[in-house]
């Protein structure tokens, strides 16, 4: 595990998101360490969490596979790479910042990643569908608005999206009764 | 001593504030190392932030790690770093437990249900963000001018590994890999 989050966490190129595919990969379709469903549920409270959601998703994993002692393995993994690679750069920034080849391998890379998001978001937005509720679906394209056009930040949109589901719930409990 | 607490806790209190991650943080990094503590200059900031997007890892993270580095060396780097992660873990394994005992409960059941889907809305937000920077590059371009400024070896790169992605299911490693060869091939 320690092995296989230190090279999630080398390749976390353009932001923390890229780690729900690999993990996907690694613990999911490979080793079967958990569901697809349950990682979704991981990946929205890591997300919900205070910090980088590469780390906390990865601390998630690691409790999920082996309690405790996977969190510290995997995060220690998760760490290092940045650790090390910045350590590395931050001795010679400045000509690491003007190599052009460095600038050639990141570019290309950066359109990689925005493959690999996409791919991930219609796997994951097709498992929300098919549970066939308006509201759910509904809440993807909503909170998608609120972020990106409306610059509204993700602490209120996940606030406000807990209080909604629990006045849904009390809704829904009254309708039971 | 002091320097290295002192690296810790800013960096504690950056971590803890820092929900949704991403790029929204910056203002906060900023004020904590450059306006507050004078650890770093502004324009050295801007660098990390350029270099952050060059490396691997979550822009806090880098930033703690840079910071710690410049104030107090390899001790400080690693006080920054774990600083800045320590509360999304402790706070991130605290909810997962909560929720796992509650499954039961309508409430619980409704609440993380929503947050799935917010959660996926916030990143597909942060992917089209992505996807923008990709293909147009980082600056904002006009609509008028959306196609002729429109990167096409980006767009290539990204197409082919969409296309092999949605076809065989590759090990996202290997599909970084070959993008990266791509961009090399193709832009140098």
């Amino acid at each position: 595990m320690f092995g296989v989050n230190l090279f999630i966490s080398a390749f976390t190129f353009g932001g923390g998101y890229i780690v729900v595919p690999m993990v996907r990969r690694y613990f999911v379709q490979k080793k079967r360490c958990f569901t697809e469903e349950e990682l979704m549920s991981m990946a929205a409270i890591a997300q919900s969490s205070p910090g980088a959601i590469a780390i906390n998703l990865s601390a998630l994993a690691g409790y999920q596979v082996a309690g405790l002692g996977g969190v510290l393995v995997s995060c220690v993994a998760a760490i290092l790479p940045p650790l090390l690679i910045l350590g590395a750069v931050s001795a010679f920034y400045r000509v690491f910042i003007a190599n052009a080849v460095v600038a050639a391998v990141l570019k290309g890379m950066e359109a990689g990643v925005a493959a690999l998001m996409v791919d991930l978001i219609v796997d994951m937005c097709a498992m929300i569908v098919k549970e066939k509720s308006a509201f759910l679906t509904a809440m993807i394209p909503v909170a998608f608005l609120a972020n990106f056009v409306f610059q509204i930040g993700a602490v209120y949109i996940l606030l406000a999206c807990c209080l909604l589901c629990i006045a849904r719930a009390v809704w829904k409990r009254r309708g039971v009764q | 001593m002091s320097a290295i607490l002192r690296l810790f806790w800013t960096f504690l209190k950056i971590g803890l504030f820092s929900i949704g991650g991403g790029y929204a943080i910056i203002p906060l990094i900023r004020e904590q190392v450059v306006a507050n503590s004078g650890w770093i200059s502004s324009k050295m900031f801007t660098d990390i932030i350029t270099i952050s997007q060059m490396t691997p890892g979550p822009l806090a993270v880098n930033t703690s790690t840079f910071v710690g580095l410049q104030v107090g060396g390899i001790a400080g780097a690693v006080a920054a770093t774990v600083g800045c992660v320590l509360c999304g873990i402790v706070i991130c394994l605290l909810l997962h437990r909560f929720f796992q005992r509650h499954q039961s409960s309508i409430y619980v059941f409704e609440v993380l249900n929503g947050l799935k889907s917010a959660s996926l809305g916030l990143i597909v937000s942060a992917a089209a963000t992505i996807v923008l920077t990709a293909l147009w590059g980082a600056q904002p371009v006009p609509i008028s001018d959306a196609f002729s400024l429109l990167n096409g070896t980006a767009l290539a790169i990204f197409s082919v590994a969409l296309l092999v992605l949605r076809r065989w299911k590759p090990n996202p490693m290997l599909v970084m890999l070959a993008s990266g060869v791509a961009g090399l091939l193709l832009y140098s």
